[in-house]
């Protein structure tokens, strides 16, 4: 057992706006050890994104309740004063955006961008230093260090993930947070930008949480997983908790692997799950994948949240399991 | 292939678009045929031409040079009344059920609008029997008739795209990147309905995506574009079999495959990324990333080339694997 470096302990958040309220995380607990690599997977919606904001304590401040506790090294983020969390986010804690075409300012050269963030949390640095630590980034991420001067728009698609991916880790964050960091991309990019995530990760030591909708992507580059759905963890485990198809697992997580287009084998048909994801201010009672679910029972549609049943590191949350045990 | 059955042919595509800063090559010298029931998947990375392809192909913008046949009539420089006419056969499914949808019509209004257009149908009542019969051949539940596209998802927001589509029982239609806005499991809904309306109404569909999961799922024949060129082209079991263009494997080896047993299995990370298409050089347009680039790969363009039977690349290379 390494060192717990992020505990997620029964959060929720809740968004109430006029009258409705949307439960968009509800009771996830998720903890992260040094070094590791964790896929959060799910669809639009599942709640992904709201819990990397909620440690990035990035949520808005108005019609948000949120309940349960986050920590970061046994220092507790929920709850923490503005100024106290602004030590932390950027420098321990760092998160990659989702859409590099708008998270960048178009205004601003890049290299200043990337110079913001190690300024602000090196105050005593001096400017030479830190240009030197500009180029370093830059290197590291594989960009030359002479296109500093230049503007976002002068960067392809990829090349400005990078930027984003550079101003994440100049602190040498010990956990960072990449939201689809590489959904806008195309695959051959997408292969390049993983695989420097993958050799920053080694080499910084760095804990990763890597939200995707992506399986594929997950068994390249985790080593756990946890997957949403309706603002719950329905399953998680090792890489080979999940992926390993002898096993027996969540019904969505089934539909999740069937609905992919194979790309080993011939298949005629792809099995998509029925029906929608449910919107978050309209969950159904019982088990919230219950009317697309093709094991749905009496038991699934009523009453509270199906129990979380668990076998070493793997878990599932479904009523069709029982202690220690795969299907009844 | 017999003469009779091709559906569709390309000949010499050109797409050039005059930039301030140069002729972008969009579409450079493209030729097929599609047979009649078949299904062409076009893949390929952002810019390299595929949308263009297929909205020149569709006479949505018109060609720079070459000639597109349907059905066995040249319709490259057909007038816009006769390509009225042609209209009802060949269709298009957009990209992004988003912004494709008129956002002041209903779901009745925007399925209707084709019927309207081509007065197929005399009095409303008919035609919105149409509607409803559409609806459900689309999957699409009646209650949402008069219901906007922004109360919709996006799944049903792409079903109203395909049901407008096929309302006029098309031959031929252009799927435009369909389900990549849609989550896994909606999309292999949407991939799966389209397979099942291509058997029930006989349709041929040029795929245009740039998932290759998705273009092996549905295609009998992939066309794999770099930079406005066809880089190769055969039936879709045997380019995942043998691909032959070194662009082609890079594409494919950089693929994340779900299954665990691959991990580790460094992919074939290809350097470099897409180089302009305004005024490109002489030479093969891939060679700045190719890893067998040699002198003749920078100074001769390859032709495109029937290496085996039925497969076709265009690289100086091929013949040597």
């Amino acid at each position: 057992m390494g060192e717990k470096l992020l505990e997620i302990k029964d959060y929720s958040v809740r968004f109430t706006t006029d009258k409705v309220i949307s439960r968009a995380v509800n009771h996830v607990d998720l903890s992260l050890e040094k070094g590791e690599v964790l896929g959060l997977v799910g669809e639009t919606g599942a709640g992904k994104t709201t819990t990397a904001l909620s440690v990035m304590g990035l949520l808005p401040k108005y019609a948000v309740e949120t309940e349960g506790e986050i920590f970061f090294h046994g220092e507790k983020l929920t709850g923490m004063k503005e100024k106290q969390y602004r030590n932390i986010r950027g420098k321990h804690i760092s998160m990659i955006f989702q859409d590099p075409m708008t998270s960048l300012n178009p205004v601003f050269r890049v290299g200043d961008q990337i110079a913001d963030v190690i300024k602000i949390h090196n105050p005593k640095m001096g400017q030479h230093e830190v240009n030197e630590k500009v180029d370093e980034i830059l290197t590291m991420v594989g960009i030359a260090p002479e296109r500093k001067l230049e503007y976002p728009h002068q960067f392809s698609g990829g090349m400005k993930q990078r930027v984003m991916i550079a101003i994440a880790i100049a602190c040498n964050p010990e956990l960072l947070i990449a939201d689809e960091p590489t959904t806008a991309l195309d695959v051959t990019i997408q292969a390049q930008v993983i695989k420097m995530m993958r050799n920053l990760q080694k080499e910084l030591g760095s804990s990763v949480i890597l939200i995707t909708h992506d399986l594929g992507i997950v068994a390249n580059f985790c080593d756990k997983v946890a997957i949403m759905y309706a603002g719950e963890i329905v399953e998680s485990g090792t890489l080979e908790d999940i992926f390993d198809k002898s096993r027996s697992h969540h019904p969505y997580t089934e539909g999740l692997f069937a609905s992919l287009p194979n790309i080993t084998e011939k298949t005629d048909r792809l099995v998509p799950i029925k029906g929608l994801t449910p919107h978050p201010s309209e969950l159904p009672e019982g088990c919230k994948f219950h009317p697309r679910c093709p094991k749905c029972t009496e038991i699934c549609t009523k009453g509270e949240n199906p129990r979380r049943c668990r076998k070493g590191s793997h878990m599932v949350q479904c009523h069709l399991f029982e202690e220690g045990k795969g299907y009844e | 292939m017999s003469e009779q059955n091709v559906l569709l042919e390309c000949v010499n595509l050109k797409k050039y678009f005059n930039t301030p800063r140069g002729v972008l090559h969009a579409v450079d010298d493209v030729s097929f045929r599609l047979e009649a029931g078949k299904t062409l998947g076009v893949v390929g990375e952002s810019g390299c031409g595929k949308s263009t392809l297929g909205r020149t192909i569709l006479r949505l913008l018109p060609a720079t040079e070459g000639q597109i046949i349907f059905n066995g009539e040249d319709i490259t420089h057909l007038p816009d009344k006769e390509m009225l006419r042609l209209r009802k056969e060949m269709q298009i499914v957009f990209q992004d059920p988003f912004s494709s949808l008129d956002p002041k019509m209903t779901v009745s209004q925007i399925i209707e609008e084709p019927l309207k257009i081509h007065k197929l149908y005399q009095d409303k009542s008919a035609r919105l029997e149409r509607v409803s019969e559409l609806m459900e051949t689309v999957g699409l539940d009646d209650r949402y008739v008069n219901t906007y596209p922004h109360e919709l998802d996006g799944g049903r927001r792409q079903r109203i795209g395909i049901a407008r589509a096929i309302a006029l029982n098309p031959k031929f239609i252009v799927c435009d990147e369909p389900v990549s806005a849609l989550d896994v499991s909606i999309q292999a809904q949407i991939l799966n309905l389209m397979m099942d309306l291509k058997d029930e109404f006989g349709l041929t569909y040029i795929f245009i995506t740039h998932d290759l999961s998705v273009v092996k799922h549905i295609s009998d024949n992939i066309l794999v574009l770099y930079l406005g060129k066809m880089v190769e082209m055969t039936s879709s079991d045997r380019l995942f079999e043998n691909p032959l263009h070194p662009y082609t494997k890079a594409l494919l080896s950089a693929i994340p495959i779900p299954d665990i047993s691959y991990k580790g299995k460094e992919a074939q990370v290809m350097k470099g990324e897409v180089t302009s298409p305004i005024d490109p050089p002489e030479g093969c347009r891939f060679a700045a990333r190719c890893p067998l680039a040699t002198d003749k790969c920078r100074s001769q363009t390859p032709s495109f080339v029937e290496v085996e039977k039925d497969h076709f690349v265009a690289c100086h290379h091929a013949a040597e694997q």
